[in-house]
């Protein structure tokens, strides 16, 4: 038994998972229509559509190619006609429709062709090539594209962490996972194990979950892995967020802004290690994905389901209660409401919760901060969080930066403790926003300022370089009348000359300007702000993300909205 | 449904006031067990004068009352002060403190929450500063002087008279404290001093029982995880090593260090009215300083002050510091702390 960390704070929400966990995983039904955005990889943008409306698209086929660096293809999850390549609702919570190729089954699932490898004969750029190719992101919601993170790159991977701890409650899909599946998972964290030339691998596993661990532990023993620890981890919210898990596991504290690779770990979720087994051993790209449906319903259990399934859809074959409101992806800690059931699951969708008014009550009206701390008692990144708070509330966002605003991982801990019910993580993202916007707008207004003062120096020249051409050309005329006066009339072609200096000068002033713009450039990149730079490709997503639920956060932390605060 | 999380534990300020109203109960049943029931004459003026109080500023700083009227924290302001000033004493006594508390101290600088100064101790100061005689005559304990039934304590409480033959200073006395002070003055030595009849097992007969009552519901809040230990166990440690210091310097001038640390309003500050969350330092290393400076004010008063007792001036002092303390005493954060890159 390896020595285990200890993470300061947490909470014990009731977790809720039995009722999800009593059948096994169960296929869900094909449904008529599934619409599959095509920008489901964190950060970068959207792939690019490959396939016209109008086309047959067998299982499998790509139908988003992977753009850019950060990016990762969208393949059609059965065989079928491509209807329509337009905005649809999507379940992100910006409620922002986004480019989705809609996609009508023809029944016969019939695959593309494809075929497994064996890692151990394929070079490792080979490797991440076929992630990237095959779609696999981060499954434990995060979903940054993994061949970015299969890296051994400069930093040694001592060990590679493997995060089936599942600390939200409701949610049971790595559960399931883990107990029916472990053989597939080992395969695949054997396969991210040696493309990170890693020493260790540590399967960190809550211990509410007895049958998980003893399957994976089976399926160690079986493969004969010795390098491969499964271990049990104490139940405690959020003991499954990366850095927590992490710490967890191997001691080591993450601080914010800088990867976990830098400091010689790597971690991803089972269900990512399960799927990197599908894509590299099956040469199956990622096309479904385990989904636990709970909460409002009558028979709460987990499905695999194809990515692009409806959520309305998929949620009736569990049997919603007809008091249902919405649904929550993700836990009911850190979640987020989908805008439309019509939106298709997608690859971050781990869980499905039917909400109703009685199942999540609003929150009393807030009163007063009484700096009770019982926030800062259970805060995971050691914050102050009734400081933040404080901060938040009176726009004092340099001082909450100085106070780590930005170390927040937002768990939400502090807001489910709160004796007063004030909305703290609330606060926060739109602190953290106010900033983000803030520096945009500063960075624009650089921006702006930079082309201006160009502008003017380019209006200076074009005046001085007129002003000289002219005098040239005076001078050129005087110089022609002179010569006139004293030979016989030149040919007309000899009007060219003084033309032609000016064309010399034209060019220095194109690569003038080239110059500047570099440097304009190169000045917008160095002028990052403090506390937003080294942000990871996921914290952007994030920022993206935040940025898009800015307006009604804003809502809420209007100071005027409460009756907590003074006149 | 806006964002998350969507679950909160079932917790609530006025839950949280209430079990620190009932961690009092313990030291009220004692205090009426050794003096009578004028006790609970007074805190029930207090609790009337102080949820009266509440309304009327609520109303004029035009707030809704329900939230606020049933926070409990008016009453625990009420039930401190009832706690901290003589039981029998004229009735108004009581409710200018807790008027005063709840008005200027608490609704002035914003209510609930918004408060720099421990409302019942800006309460207390207003009283003995205002009212000293009436502030330093406390009951004697059952047993000691003339005793008095509950109606004769009603009766002067509300209209001042006592029965024929029993004058006033037949049945109050100075506090032990006081005591002490006076009679080292008077230049006897601390062993003949503690063998006056006042004078119990560790400190004060009676009163040394009530700081145990406090002790009992201070323990209960500590299982409770309503206070964490910091500010009790910095602020006893803070005004027993003083103690101690002098004690061992001049045992015949300075008194054991136990006994301050059960007489006065020792207990009932360290586990109730020091621990305040809205006027004390939220982080654990400022609790620490925080408490163990005010134990140390609390004997520099006691001992060398005017007043007999320090623990309200202490607070008060160290309220001012908290600020300062939070700012200078931020625990490090995540992935920030020594030993990491």
């Amino acid at each position: 038994m390896s020595k285990l960390y200890h993470f300061h704070g947490g909470v014990h929400p009731p977790a809720n998972k039995t009722q999800s966990t009593q059948t096994p995983i169960a296929q869900a039904a094909m449904p008529p229509r599934l619409v599959i955005p095509l920008h489901q990889h964190a950060g970068g943008t959207a792939t690019r559509p490959a396939v016209k409306v109008g086309d047959r698209v067998l299982k499998g086929q790509v139908i988003g190619l992977p753009e850019g660096r950060i990016s990762s293809a969208v393949h059609a999850s059965t065989s079928g006609t491509v209807t329509a390549i337009d905005l649809q609702p999507v379940a992100h919570p910006s409620g922002l429709p986004a480019l989705c190729v809609t996609l009508i089954p023809d029944g016969k699932d019939e695959w593309i062709e494809h075929h497994g490898t064996d890692y151990r004969e394929l070079p490792h750029a080979d490797l991440r090539h076929l992630l990237r190719m095959a779609g696999i992101v981060g499954l434990g919601g995060a979903v940054f594209p993994s061949d970015l993170k299969l890296h051994s790159g400069q930093q040694r991977i001592k060990t590679l962490v493997l995060n089936g701890a599942e600390c939200e409650p409701y949610i049971t899909c790595d559960d399931m996972l883990m107990r029916e599946r472990a053989a597939e998972i080992v395969r695949g964290a054997e396969i991210m194990c040696a493309l990170l030339q890693a020493e260790v691998v540590l399967v960190g596993i809550e211990d509410n979950k007895p049958q998980a661990i003893a399957t994976m532990q089976q399926a160690v023993a079986t493969g004969q892995h010795e390098n491969i620890r499964v271990v049990a981890v104490p139940t405690i919210y959020p003991g499954g967020g990366a850095k927590q898990l992490i710490r967890v596991l191997t001691g080591i504290e993450v601080p914010y802004g800088v990867r976990a690779s830098e400091m010689g770990v790597q971690c991803f979720n089972v269900g990512t290690a399960y799927s990197v087994c599908r894509a590299i051993a099956h040469g199956e790209p990622l096309l479904s994905r385990i989904v636990t449906i709970t909460g409002n319903v009558q028979r709460p259990q987990n499905f695999e389901v194809l990515l692009g399934t409806p959520i309305a859809e998929l949620a009736a074959q569990a049997g919603t209660k007809p008091d249902t409101t919405g649904y929550i992806m993700g836990g009911p800690m850190m979640g987020v409401p989908v805008p439309s059931a019509q939106a298709g699951v997608i690859k971050a969708t781990n869980c499905l919760i039917a909400s109703s008014p009685a199942l999540f009550p609003p929150a009393p009206p807030a009163l007063p901060c009484i700096r009770c701390t019982r926030c800062a008692e259970v805060c995971p990144a050691d914050l102050q969080p009734q400081e933040l708070y404080w901060f938040a509330k009176a726009r004092e966002l340099g001082k909450a930066q100085e106070y780590h605003l930005f170390d927040c991982i937002e768990c939400g801990a502090c807001s489910y403790v709160c004796p007063s019910h004030i909305p703290l993580v609330q606060y926060y993202r739109f602190a953290k926003s106010e900033i983000w916007a803030h520096e945009q707008e500063k960075n624009a207004a650089d921006l702006a300022r930079e082309r201006h003062e160009f502008r003017q120096e380019r209006l200076e020249r074009d005046k001085r370089e007129r002003a000289e051409k002219l005098a040239q050309k005076e001078r050129a005329a005087a110089a022609a009348k002179a010569a006139a006066a004293a030979a016989p009339p030149a040919p007309a072609g000899d009007s060219a000359p003084p033309a032609a200096p000016a064309q010399p000068a034209a060019d220095p002033a194109q690569a003038l300007i080239q110059a500047a713009i570099e440097r304009a450039k190169a000045q917008a990149a160095l002028s990052k702000p403090k506390n937003t730079e080294n942000l990871t490709p996921q914290q952007r997503a994030e920022i993206a993300e935040i940025e898009a639920r800015r307006a009604k956060i804003r809502e809420i932390a209007r100071p005027d909205n409460g009756q907590n605060e003074g006149p | 449904m806006l964002s998350s999380p969507f679950i909160t534990k079932p917790s609530s300020v006025s839950a949280i006031m209430l079990r620190v109203l009932l961690a009092l109960l313990p030291a009220v049943a004692l205090y009426v067990w050794y003096y009578g029931p004028a006790i609970l004459v007074s805190m029930t003026l207090a609790s009337l004068t102080a949820l009266g109080t509440e309304a009327i500023m609520l109303k004029l700083r035009d707030r809704p009352l329900k939230p606020f009227l049933s926070d409990n924290t008016a009453l625990l302001t009420a039930w401190l002060l009832a706690l901290s000033i003589p039981p029998l004493a004229p009735w108004w006594l009581i409710v200018v403190g807790t008027a005063f508390a709840i008005s200027v101290a608490k609704h002035l600088y914003g209510g609930m929450g918004n408060n720099p100064f421990n409302p019942a101790m800006v309460g207390y100061a207003v009283l003995i500063v205002s009212f000293p005689v009436q502030m330093t005559h406390w009951l004697s304990p059952l047993g000691l002087g003339a005793g008095l039934g509950f109606g004769e304590q009603l009766q002067y409480i509300f209209a001042g008279t006592l029965p024929p033959g029993i004058t006033f200073d037949a049945v109050t006395m100075a506090t032990p404290l006081d005591t002490l002070k006076t009679q080292l003055h008077l230049d006897h030595a601390v062993t003949q001093i503690m063998q006056m009849p006042i004078y119990g097992y560790l400190a004060g007969k009676g009163s040394e029982m009530v700081a145990l009552g406090f002790l009992v519901g201070g323990i209960y809040l500590l299982f409770a995880r309503i206070i964490t230990w910091h500010i009790p166990l910095a602020f006893i440690g803070g005004l027993l090593l003083t103690a101690e210091v002098f004690h061992l310097v001049d045992p015949a001038h300075y008194v054991s260090p136990l006994f301050h640390v059960v007489s006065g309003a020792s207990m009932i500050g360290a586990f109730f009215i020091l621990t305040d969350p809205v006027t004390s330092p939220t982080t654990p290393r400022g609790k620490l300083i925080f408490a163990a400076s005010a134990g140390f004010i609390t004997y520099i008063i006691r001992v060398f002050g005017g007043y007999p007792d320090g623990i309200a001036f202490a607070t008060l002092l160290m309220n001012i510091g908290v600020p300062i303390i939070d700012a200078y005493t931020q625990p490090k954060v995540f992935g920030r702390k020594k030993g990491q890159p």
